[in-house]
């Protein structure tokens, strides 16, 4: 009985046996290979960021790293204090260690400090017996050759933040960077590209046995800009500490060359991580660095609003070109008085020579007879109120004032007087600089509604074709060429002519001349007392409260080419200030247009050839 | 012993050899063998450190075994009681002087081995009751004054070894000799009232005598699940290991389980669990064969022993054997609580090993001397 008893239990056993090695054999199985397999992600390399001939703006930098793995380094702070010598380390810093040290588990890295500079790599190196446990590893780090230069068009790469995490994998890797701003915000999910896999056994306590299979993952894309490189560079030079941005953009394409915005931010702090006083003196500075006021500022574009207000003008027939309106200085509407920048008047002006002289009275008189709808509706032809799309994050889109919307915004209705302010670009307006180059771009391609573009492709490393992100061709606006050639006529004697406002910024060489209207943009009421005293100087005037100063322009004026708008916020008069700054930029541009290279550059339309990350130049 | 003269007398050594069963001999050998694979396994394929010393000591042991298997079985029987008094005593001076390790004082440090006191009790409290019970008749075993000093005799270690604390060895000394009982004729129904009262006394146990961690292994036991990482972690993993083995296995030396460390204690008490994991549900079944060939020749040798004191004697020591493979299998497979009970001739160990041939070599013993008439008062004689 005994016997037999022992027997049913050993059959108890194998039936137990049998239900988990055979029946439940597969469960166990996956739990033993969950237990085993550790899947380890692999960060791809970050796509670059090259401008128009394939130049680098965006890349990938070696960033040395001195690690300390815990279980090697038997007495911590002697080899703190010994590396101390060749890379100083705060007390912060060593906190922070002896935590990581802590909470990780002794055989995982842990790394002590970043961007290690070649000397300090050496003499680490060269120490490593009395350091050793410590490593220097190779990561990659995201670097902006150009810095400030380039920053309002890339932006900045920096680390996950908690709300930015969407379950990609990859977002949660240690030291994962991902696009913050700019054209690495817009294109981030493409430059990011696919994270691999490597498959480790590892032990019960979670340490790398072998690797078992490697999934190699798709590095990121590369993003072919609009932008050119150099010019960038030599606009956000000529701009200087001013503050102040530019547009340049091919007025048929709408490709932009450049789009320069300054006070700028170096994109490579923010990778590197910003200290708390960087940050804010950032954010607290007046002249706002991390603001793109070519996309973001929004002004009142002043005098170069006049071109739209004639043609508008035009359009309606109130005038022809040949009306002419005395001006003696001052306009009367009511019990209002309206002046003209020139105080004793300009005399008799006709349509171009009101351009050219840039007379307020005229454009009182014309806007009053087309009325703030026509206008309106005029400017939103020419690309205003509204996001052009050029691809930036943050593209304002200005106001252009109606009657419906002062209705419905300010619950009352329209004056004529803000009519007759909106013909000289004033009152309610608002306009982005680079709604203001695409105006200019509008009025001398054509009338062909170009828009902005600044990413030509994205070329995939893995997928062939890149497909070509820019444009073929942009529908007809509609104005009546003989008016545009009257603009074009108009914008031409504002630089080309002794009378033109900004005669003293033209360019000499007949083959580069540039057409183009200043406009001077009061931040400020002019009171009537002031005016009886005489109105203050710039000069005299705190920074905050002088005019801006604002340029559009165009170049060659034979065959335009290329559009530029320049706002140096208070920068004074725009004939003064912003004209000469476009007359470089248009000069600068000209210079390097391909098509004058015979030295055997790329040709402007061939599109990139594909360029492997590594082969950057 | 003068009323009935020796139909035989005493054998020489050289005949008892002779009536040595060899083939039992050879089982054991082989089943430890398959410790000392699993041994060079759980080394990661080196006989250092464990299955070197455990082929040393299982040589020993098997000198011990034939030594006692020719020995007398007077010797026993007269100094059954000593024997149980002995080991008793060193189970005293482990209380009082062991070594401290795995959170239980088990151990006496011999230099050169450890000695787990707790393991001969197992042998001496089945030669002890043997002795007690080798020459009762029916009427003796039917009045409960006359099980009074057996059950002292079971009761006394069992405390001590809980003491200790070792619950699984306390608890399989308790079954064991409880099966001895049985074995002698006592009623059932003494059973079960014993058993309605063990557990009755169930509650003042839980409450006053287990330890906790001893607690949390019971019931861990009831749901292994509810604490993965604790201490349901070895419950887990062990079962893990098992069934990912399969059928066949996943071949010598490549458990990753075991491998691995998720394994916990592979080369003691989840020796098994390895042995699963390699050579799958067939290297599980092998190994229980050969433990069921072991149970029916023991049960054999009971079987065709004249005298009563044999029968107990083998059937008891079986019966430990039994209770010591079965619990342990049941425990890695989650069928049972983790009490900390090796694996018989294959998990790692000094004394489990000794204590395993000693047992066998009585055994033996019993089959050579399975003709020897030992009536009552055999034990007092002086042949």
């Amino acid at each position: 009985m005994l016997f037999g008893g022992k027997f049913v239990l050993m059959f108890g056993l194998v039936g137990r046996m049998y239900y988990l090695q055979v029946v439940e054999g597969d469960r166990y199985r996956t739990l033993a290979d969950d237990n085993r397999i550790s899947l380890k992600l692999l960060a791809p390399p970050r796509g670059q960021i090259v401008d128009r001939f394939g130049r680098p703006l965006a890349v990938n930098q070696q960033n040395f790293q001195v690690r300390l793995i815990p279980e090697n380094v038997p007495d911590l702070d002697r080899i703190l204090s010994a590396l101390s010598s060749i890379v100083p380390i705060s007390d912060g810093e060593k906190k922070r260690i002896t935590r990581e040290i802590k909470r990780r588990r002794r055989f995982l890295p842990i790394i002590i400090r970043e961007n290690l500079t070649w000397p300090q790599v050496a003499r680490i190196e060269a120490n490593s017996l009395e350091l050793s446990g410590l490593v220097i590893d190779v990561g990659e780090s995201r670097f902006y050759p150009d810095g400030e230069a380039i920053a309002p068009i890339v932006g900045y790469v920096a680390g996950v933040a908690e709300k930015e995490f969407t379950g990609d994998p990859l977002l949660e890797l240690p030291g994962f960077r991902i696009g913050k701003a700019g054209m690495e915000k817009v294109h981030d999910l493409a430059l990011r590209g696919r994270g691999g896999t490597s498959q480790v056994e590892v032990n019960a306590v979670g340490r790398e046995i072998r690797e078992l299979a490697r999934a190699d993952g798709q590095p990121g894309s590369e993003a072919w800009l609009t932008i050119d490189r150099e010019l960038q560079n030599f606009v956000s030079r000529r701009l200087g500490y001013k503050s102040a941005s530019a547009v340049v953009m091919d007025v048929h394409t709408g490709e932009v060359l450049s789009l320069a915005s300054t006070p700028s931010f170096d994109p490579n702090a923010f990778n590197r991580g910003l200290s708390r006083a960087e940050w804010r003196n950032l954010i607290s500075n007046p002249r706002t660095p991390l603001n793109n006021k070519a996309i973001a500022g929004q002004y009142a574009p002043g005098s170069t609003f006049k071109m739209i207000v004639a043609l508008a003008a035009l359009e309606k027939g109130v005038v022809s070109h040949r009306s002419q309106v005395f001006c003696n200085g001052e306009m009367k509407l009511g019990n209002a008085t309206f002046h003209c920048w020139k105080k004793e008047g300009h005399g008799t002006v006709d349509m171009v020579s009101a351009i050219t002289q840039s007379c307020d009275i005229y454009f009182y008189e014309i806007a009053r007879k087309t009325g703030i709808d026509r206008i309106a509706a005029m400017a939103r032809r020419l690309g205003m109120g509204q996001v052009l799309g050029v691809g930036l994050p943050g593209e304002k889109r200005g106001l252009i004032p109606t009657r419906a919307w002062k209705k419905k915004a300010k619950g009352t209705s329209w004056q004529q007087g803000e009519t007759v302010l909106a013909g000289i670009g004033q009152g309610f307006i608002l306009t982005t600089p680079l709604q203001l180059a695409v105006m200019v771009s509008r009025l001398v391609n054509g009338g062909r509604a170009v828009r902005p573009s600044l990413t030509r492709q994205v070329v995939s490393h893995s997928e062939g074709g890149p497909d070509s992100l820019v444009p073929a061709g942009f529908e007809d606006i509609g104005i009546h060429p003989p008016h545009l050639d009257i603009m074009a006529k108009a914008m031409s004697s504002v630089t080309n002519t002794s009378l033109g406002t900004a005669f003293k910024a033209r360019i000499q060489d007949p083959a580069f001349a540039m057409g183009g209207k200043t406009g001077t943009v009061q931040v400020r009421r002019i009171s009537k007392a002031e005016r009886e005293t005489g109105v203050l100087k710039n000069e005299e005037l705190e920074w905050h409260e002088r005019d801006h100063a604002v340029f559009v322009g165009y170049a060659p004026v034979e065959a335009p080419r290329y559009a530029v708008s320049v706002v140096v916020e208070h920068g004074g008069s725009g004939s003064s200030s912003a004209a000469p700054i476009a007359r470089d930029i248009l000069l600068e541009v000209q210079r390097r247009d391909p098509s004058r290279d015979t030295s055997g550059g790329q040709a402007r339309h061939t599109p990139p050839m594909f360029v492997p990350s590594e082969g950057e130049g | 012993m003068a009323l009935i003269p020796a139909r035989q007398p005493e054998m020489s050594i050289a005949q008892k050899l002779w009536q040595v069963n060899w083939s039992l001999v050879f089982l054991i050998a082989v089943t430890a063998s398959v410790g000392f694979g699993m041994l060079y396994s759980a080394a990661s394929g080196d006989v250092d450190p464990w299955a070197s010393r455990q082929m040393v000591r299982f040589g020993a042991g098997l000198v011990l075994m034939i030594v006692i298997a020719v020995s007398s079985i007077h010797f026993w029987l007269r100094y059954a009681y000593l024997i149980y008094v002995a080991s008793f005593g060193l189970l005293i001076v482990v209380e009082l002087f062991g070594s401290v390790g795995m959170g239980a004082q088990r151990w006496i440090d011999l230099g050169f081995m450890a000695l787990q006191p707790s393991e001969l009790m197992k042998i001496a409290v089945i030669l002890a009751l043997a002795r007690y019970f080798y020459a009762s008749r029916m009427e003796d075993v039917e009045r409960l004054t006359y099980l009074f000093l057996p059950v002292i005799l079971i009761a006394a270690p069992t405390a001590m070894i809980v003491r200790q604390p070792d619950l699984g060895t306390a608890i399989l000394l308790a079954a064991s000799g409880v099966v001895v009982f049985f074995l002698a004729g006592v009623r059932l129904w003494i059973f079960v009232t014993a058993g309605i009262g063990a557990i009755g006394s169930m509650v003042p146990v839980w409450n006053f005598v287990l330890l906790d961690y001893q607690k949390a292994r019971l019931l861990t036991y009831l749901r292994p699940e509810q604490d993965p990482l604790g201490a349901g972690y070895h419950v887990m993993q062990s079962k893990i290991a098992l069934g990912s083995g399969g059928i066949f296995g996943k071949g010598f030396l490549a458990g990753s389980q075991s491998h691995l460390s998720f394994l916990p204690e592979k080369h003691t008490d989840f020796i098994f669990t390895m042995l699963a994991e390699e050579f799958g549900m067939m290297g599980g079944l092998g190994l229980m064969g050969l433990y069921a060939l072991l149970l029916i020749y023991g049960f054999a040798i009971s079987l065709r022993c004249r005298h009563h004191f044999g029968r107990l004697v083998a059937m008891g020591i079986m019966t430990v054997f039994f209770l010591n493979f079965f619990v342990n299998i049941a425990m890695v497979m989650g069928l049972l609580p983790v009490v900390g009970m090796p694996l018989p001739l294959v998990s790692y160990g000094g004394t489990a090993m000794l204590t395993l041939m000693i047992g066998f070599g009585l055994v033996m013993n019993v089959f050579v001397h399975r003709d020897v008439p030992l009536g009552p008062g055999a034990a007092d004689t002086d042949r």
